[in-house]
């Protein structure tokens, strides 16, 4: 078998896959998200928190809870890394200075997971497991939880109830999150992944010198970081670390892991707004957008024209050759296309253009499938920009899902579409026009400039995965960084559930023929097309100096 | 130039047009010149941030060009001015077409001295007048108005009964009746008493009549944006601000790019300190959405416009646009959905009689009825029967017998031998009843006609007749009513729209069930009072659905009030008109459907040419990105698709290309883009095609064009 066919048939398995789950993980997700009972475990937590689990939230209060367990979760994960040299299991490592903790704790309160310092040097097994392991599922499932709370915008009527973040929160993790991560975890291990609390083993080589191997708590870790779009490596080398993803099957695991809730929550969308259609549709548009990257990074890849790659068959710098070429850009797509940001091989070492697709997936504002949760509402939010215009072309005011797209609705939506863009570029330009911000730029001219643009598109769209060129570990972009994930994260949060505050409030308005049919190619071939359109339009300047300048001959 | 000269006739047919052609003539541009040069001051676009950004920036270049003269910047200077003045244009034509109607509205407002009565009762014979002037008269004031003189304001007729000139508001030459009491008392203030004389009571506050709201409207003076225009608006904003953060942060992104490639010359795009003003100017105006920033006002204008051609005034543009949103229409039977009067369409006979003998008696007792309904008696007794049409004065000795409201029937007495024989025809229980009351029987027959011919959604009229104390019932006419034709297919188009309609009418339900199916309605309501309007209304509204209706009567109010779209006809009552949120000038029903048409079409055209000035922007970032950067990375050129002649002359025909489609896109945005209804799917495909698509293709085309001839220029290439 060819190393083309090969690439085509993982890609092509992957697709299966995922069209076989999506139906029974979407409907699970329904069922859990819409249930009224309550587990025992989770009557616990509520105790524990202190909630009331059968009060409904308003859109502010649902924001608040968000925002409040958010800031917690930073104080607690900060207050964790500048004390680990007091912590059980430290390893001997010392604390973590101010400008690192802070940058890492927001990392991964934001679901970014991006990373400026090397796991196995840096963290003991306390941080790993109890706060950045933690918040690997946490904020995955705070993520579910907004985009559900979207949904129930959608889906209900007259009300300002948006359900409640708390019993969101622990049902999503204890029902969703924890039993597919332990499964995931027995497969991981089952294919070489460690998992032990060993502080490593110094072994002799045959060569005469000695090696220090690595232990740690890897495999549970390693499912949650792709399982929730977290992306934060145990090991600095991320899932090119054999201890991380050890072969060519774990890597397919790993991929499928990372694609799976997020392309089966439109599944979930749909049976909520009791149209499984309109979720067909949302999931089409992303797997429209999803295929053509994965199939224009393989190309980009595999098919380099340079002498070196055409002679050994491929882009193979930066790449794992017990991955290959074509499997490692399929990773890459992946990662990058949802907001995960783990890496099999190094983007930083890809074609100028392969590396500038993966610069243009998290560009698309993480909504191809993007990450659990917040590629849902990314996705409907492009949605309703799209029916606005598409409305007005049907000669009525435009409405989404029965809900009248409105000023009020538009300028929710035109402040989410604002945020990311507006943090990349003045995020790009800003450590261009600073002394502080040129000195991190290994690289000269157009590729350090990807660099840069790398750097402040995967953390405003807390992806977290990095052009490996530019030394972050500055106290400036610890800080900028810093800045970009927690805006990129929670300022479109906070339009997305006043967004669905106010779809709630509505009464929904019947469907006749005039009605725009939101479940048609049609309207799919119009949201795929706003999506890359508004993408190309906004960033074709920073693209065409960056990748654009380095791959077109 | 008054308003019925740009009034079109109210159509007929099925599909009405709009009307095209006239809409920028070179007389029409030159006149708005000078409003558009006025435009230009920022307190006035500040309303249109889009425009705004484009007139800083011609500022900004105007002086960059001052500093260093060049041909290259002297000429993108002076094509953004021309962009800011052009969509000023496009305000200003739109303006200026509703100014010529409201100066013909305004020579009819003349400052008349009103009469003011005072302590005036009805029948009073010598009242006490005080002159006022009329834009003092108060609500509730009353004034005589005699013959030849102005009616000084809106106002209901109290007394008395003229003939009265609406032509001034109208357009309709021929005098209308105006009386008291009733659906007919309402006046117009600055229409003109012809004959008679009539008291008024002033309805109006003062500066706020009839004419005044509509000289506010066709001017588009204090124009309030509506909602769909508010949310595009924010739309364009956030576009607006997204280009501007695109482009001046490619500035640092372009120093670190040029520090980079030392080695690449200075050029008219890009030199040590970045690229060039005049360059980032030109950038960010052709990428915000200008063409729909500079058309938008100008589509809301002309939308109210094209109702006002249509004799329709909105009293919002909200009500416009809520017409395009409407998902139910309810319509009177009568006037709306059949001609207005039943004609008949054939006679029953009973118990013996034959046609041809009941065809007489018809006649006969038709002969002075001068109503519709017994004019076509006569015409189908002719036209079926051959009976040569007798006129009334021929039939000597008859005694005709009009139709009274007790009675409920009309007739004739006429000399038979030594009696009388006497004809009646009139509704099913007064004649049976007649008959009766003279000894006849009534066949049992006759309930299952008139059931019968009810059922077919008719009016039975039963004919009978004494002749010497013998009476005996001779057959039923059947009255039919005639549904006006092209309403099914009419009907057909708004179902496939989404929009439902609902028949209104007094008939009882077997009746109205009749007509509904021949008409194609979607429902209807039947035995229908005020409440039950008002109750319809309320009932589709709590579904989420939209109405529209049409009314004239006082006890219509309540419902125009309440409908989403309520039209009143200006034949009605001022409660009606104050009520409705449109009044039709011609009071044609119909034109509900045209006004839906309208607003949709405002939207789309919105809607169309937002894709449009969005898809420009592709080919815009094609010629300009390659211009600036090729220079530093000659690889980019391969982006420079157009193959443009130099990068000067590529900007350049690219600004030029924005400014040049504003001026295309005027006679659309007055116009409005091709309307017509459909599904949503075909719709949304057919714009699309037509304004996604070819916003992407048209601006490649355009801009390699203008780059063929400017590349000639001196000072360009």
């Amino acid at each position: 078998m060819s190393a083309t066919t090969a690439g085509i048939l993982f890609v092509v398995s992957l697709v299966v896959a995922l069209v076989l789950v999506h139906r029974p993980l979407g409907d699970h997700m329904y069922r859990v998200v819409t249930g009224t009972r309550h587990l025992r475990v989770e009557r616990l937590a509520y105790r524990l928190i202190g909630v009331r689990a059968d009060g409904e939230q308003t859109w502010s209060v649902y924001a608040r809870s968000v925002l409040a367990f958010a800031a917690a979760s930073i104080l607690f994960l900060y207050l964790m890394l500048r004390l680990q040299h007091q912590l059980l299991l430290s390893l001997g490592m010392p604390a973590v200075a101010p400008a690192g903790a802070w940058n890492t704790a927001v990392s991964f309160v934001t679901n970014t997971n991006w990373q400026w310092y090397s796991g196995e040097s840096t963290l003991g097994y306390l941080v790993q497991m109890a706060g950045l392991a933690v918040q690997n599922f946490v904020s995955a499932a705070t993520g579910i939880a907004v985009a559900v709370a979207l949904v129930r915008g959608f889906a209900r009527r007259r009300t300002d109830e948006l359900g409640n973040f708390w019993v969101d929160l622990v049902r999503i993790t204890v029902r969703i999150l924890l039993p597919i991560a332990v499964v995931g975890a027995v497969v991981l291990v089952a294919g070489g992944a460690v998992q032990n609390l060993s502080a490593g083993t110094d072994v002799h080589t045959i060569a005469g010198g000695t090696q220090h191997l690595t232990g740690g708590p890897v495999a549970s870790q390693e499912v949650i970081k792709e399982l929730g779009t977290n992306g934060g490596g145990f090991y600095n080398a991320n899932s090119a670390h054999p201890y991380e993803n050890p072969t060519a099957w774990t890597n397919w695991v790993e991929i499928f892991l990372i694609l799976l809730i997020a392309f089966s929550l439109p599944r979930t969308f749909g049976r909520m707004v009791g149209d499984r259609r309109q979720g067909y549709a949302i999931v089409a548009a992303m797997a429209v957008l999803a295929i053509g990257s994965v199939v224009l990074i393989n190309v980009a890849q595999g098919m380099h024209p340079g002498t070196v790659p055409s002679a050994v068959g491929g882009a193979t710098e930066g790449t794992e050759t017990r991955f290959g070429v074509l499997n490692s850009a399929t990773f890459g797509a992946a990662t990058t296309l949802t907001s995960t940001g783990a890496v099999d091989s190094f983007h930083d070492s890809y074609t100028a253009l392969g590396g500038g697709i993966t610069i243009g997936n998290m560009l698309l504002g993480e909504v191809a499938p993007g990450g659990v949760g917040s590629g849902l509402y990314g996705m409907l939010i492009l949605a309703v920009l799209t029916v606005f215009l598409a409305g007005l072309m049907v000669g009525r005011t435009p409405e989404y899902l029965g809900k009248k797209i409105g000023a009020r609705e538009v300028k929710l939506a035109s402040l989410y579409f604002l945020t990311m863009p507006a943090l990349v570029l003045v995020g790009t330009a800003a450590a261009l026009a600073t002394a502080s911000g040129r000195a991190g730029i290994l690289n000269f001219g157009a590729h350090g400039l990807s660099e840069v643009l790398y750097a402040f598109a995967s953390s405003a769209n807390n992806n977290g995965s990095a052009f490996a060129g530019l030394s972050v570990g500055s106290t400036w972009y610890e800080t900028a960084t810093g800045l970009a994930m927690l805006f990129g994260r929670f300022l479109p949060i906070v339009f997305v559930l006043a967004l669905a505050g106010s779809l709630a409030g509505q009464s929904p308005v019947p469907e006749s023929p005039g009605t725009l049919r939101t479940h048609q190619p049609l309207f799919v071939g119009m949201l795929v097309g706003v999506t890359v359109i508004l993408v190309a339009l906004t960033f074709l300047p920073a693209l065409a100096l960056g990748p654009l300048a380095e791959g077109v001959r | 130039m008054s308003v019925r000269e740009v009034a079109v006739p109210p159509a007929t047919g099925p599909a009405p047009r709009v009307r095209a052609g006239g809409l920028l003539d070179r007389r029409q541009l030159l006149a708005a010149l000078p409003q558009a040069l006025r435009k230009l001051d920022p307190l006035t676009l500040w309303r249109n941030p889009v425009m705004l950004v484009v007139e800083v920036g011609s500022v900004f270049t105007t002086v960059l060009a001052a500093v260093s003269p060049s041909v290259f910047g002297a000429a993108i200077a002076g094509w953004l001015w021309l962009t800011v003045l052009f969509a000023n244009l496009a305000e200003a034509v739109a303006e200026g077409r509703g100014r010529a109607q409201a100066d013909a509205l305004r020579r009819a407002k003349t400052d008349t001295l009103a009469r003011r009565l005072v302590g005036w009762t009805p029948g009073a014979t010598a009242p006490v007048e005080r002159p006022v002037p009329a834009p003092q008269l108060a609500r509730g004031d009353l004034v005589l108005v005699e013959a030849g003189q102005v009616i000084p304001g809106d106002g209901d007729v109290v007394e008395g009964i003229a003939s009265v000139d609406e032509s001034a508001v109208t357009g309709e030459s021929a005098p209308v009746i105006r009386e008291s009491g009733g659906d007919r008392c309402a006046v117009t203030g600055g229409t003109r008493v012809l004959s008679d004389r009539i008291v008024v009571r002033i309805t109006q506050r003062p500066g706020d009549s009839f004419i005044d709201r509509m000289i506010g409207l066709v001017e588009g003076a204090n124009r309030q944006k509506t909602p769909n225009e508010i949310a595009l608006n924010i739309l364009l904003a956030t576009l607006t601000i997204v280009f501007l953060l695109a482009v001046a942060t490619m500035q640092p992104m372009a120093v670190f790019a040029r520090h980079a490639q030392a080695f690449a010359p200075d050029s008219a795009t890009i030199d040590a300190h970045g690229v060039t003003g005049v360059v980032l100017v030109a950038l960010v105006v052709c990428l915000i959405p200008t063409t729909i920033g500079a058309l938008l006002s100008a589509i809301g204008i002309a939308g109210m416009d094209r109702l006002v051609q249509r004799n329709v005034l909105a009293m919002s543009g909200r009500a416009v646009e809520a017409a395009g949103d409407v998902d139910t229409l309810l319509l009177d039977k009568t006037g709306t959905i059949t001609l207005g009067n039943r004609q008949a369409s054939g006679f029953v006979p009973v118990g013996g009689v034959s046609a041809a003998e009941l065809a007489d008696a018809a006649q006969l007792s038709s002969l002075a009825d001068e109503t519709p309904e017994g004019r076509s008696v006569v015409v189908h007794a002719k036209t079926e029967y051959g009976l040569r049409e007798r006129a009334a004065g021929e039939l000597t000795g008859a005694v005709w017998v009009p139709f009274t409201a007790q009675t409920r029937m009309s007739g004739v007495d006429l000399p038979a031998g030594t009696g009388t024989r006497q004809l009646r025809k009139g509704a099913a229980a007064a004649v049976t009843d007649w008959v009766r009351a003279a000894g006849g029987t009534v066949p049992d027959r006759i309930d299952a006609i008139v059931d019968d011919v009810s059922a077919a959604g008719g009016t039975p009229l039963v004919v009978g007749e004494r002749v010497g104390g013998r009476a005996r019932v001779l057959g039923v006419i059947h009255l039919a009513d005639v549904v006006k034709p092209g309403m099914a297919q009419r009907f057909d188009q708004l179902r496939r729209m989404g929009i439902r309609t609902v028949m209104i009418t007094g008939d009882n339900p077997r009746t109205a069930a009749a007509i509904a199916t021949r008409a194609g309605v979607d429902d209807y309501l039947a035995e229908a009072t005020p409440e039950d309007k008002l109750a319809l209304i309320r009932r589709e509204q709590q579904g989420g659905r939209l109405v529209a209706m049409t009314g004239d009567g006082t006890n219509d109010a309540p419902a125009l009030a309440q409908a989403d779209v309520g039209m009143a006809m200006n034949t009605g009552t001022s409660a009606a008109k104050e009520a409705g949120n449109m009044v039709d000038l011609d009071s044609d029903p119909t034109k509900l459907i045209e006004v839906v048409a309208i607003g949709k079409q405002l939207l789309i055209t919105r809607g169309a040419l937002t894709t449009f000035s969005i898809a420009n922007d592709i080919a815009k970032y094609f010629a300009i990105i390659p211009a600036i950067f090729a220079a530093l990375y000659p690889g980019l050129d391969a982006l420079n698709v157009m193959r443009l002649h130099s990068p000067t002359s590529a900007i350049l025909s690219a600004v030029i290309f924005n400014a040049l489609v504003i001026v295309a896109l005027i006679p659309l945005a007055l116009r409005g883009v091709r309307y017509r209804p459909a599904n949503a799917a075909s719709m949304l495909r057919r714009n699309l095609l037509v304004y996604g698509l070819g916003g992407i293709v048209a601006p490649f085309v355009g801009i390699k064009l203008i780059d063929l001839v400017i590349q000639f220029v001196p000072g360009i290439s």
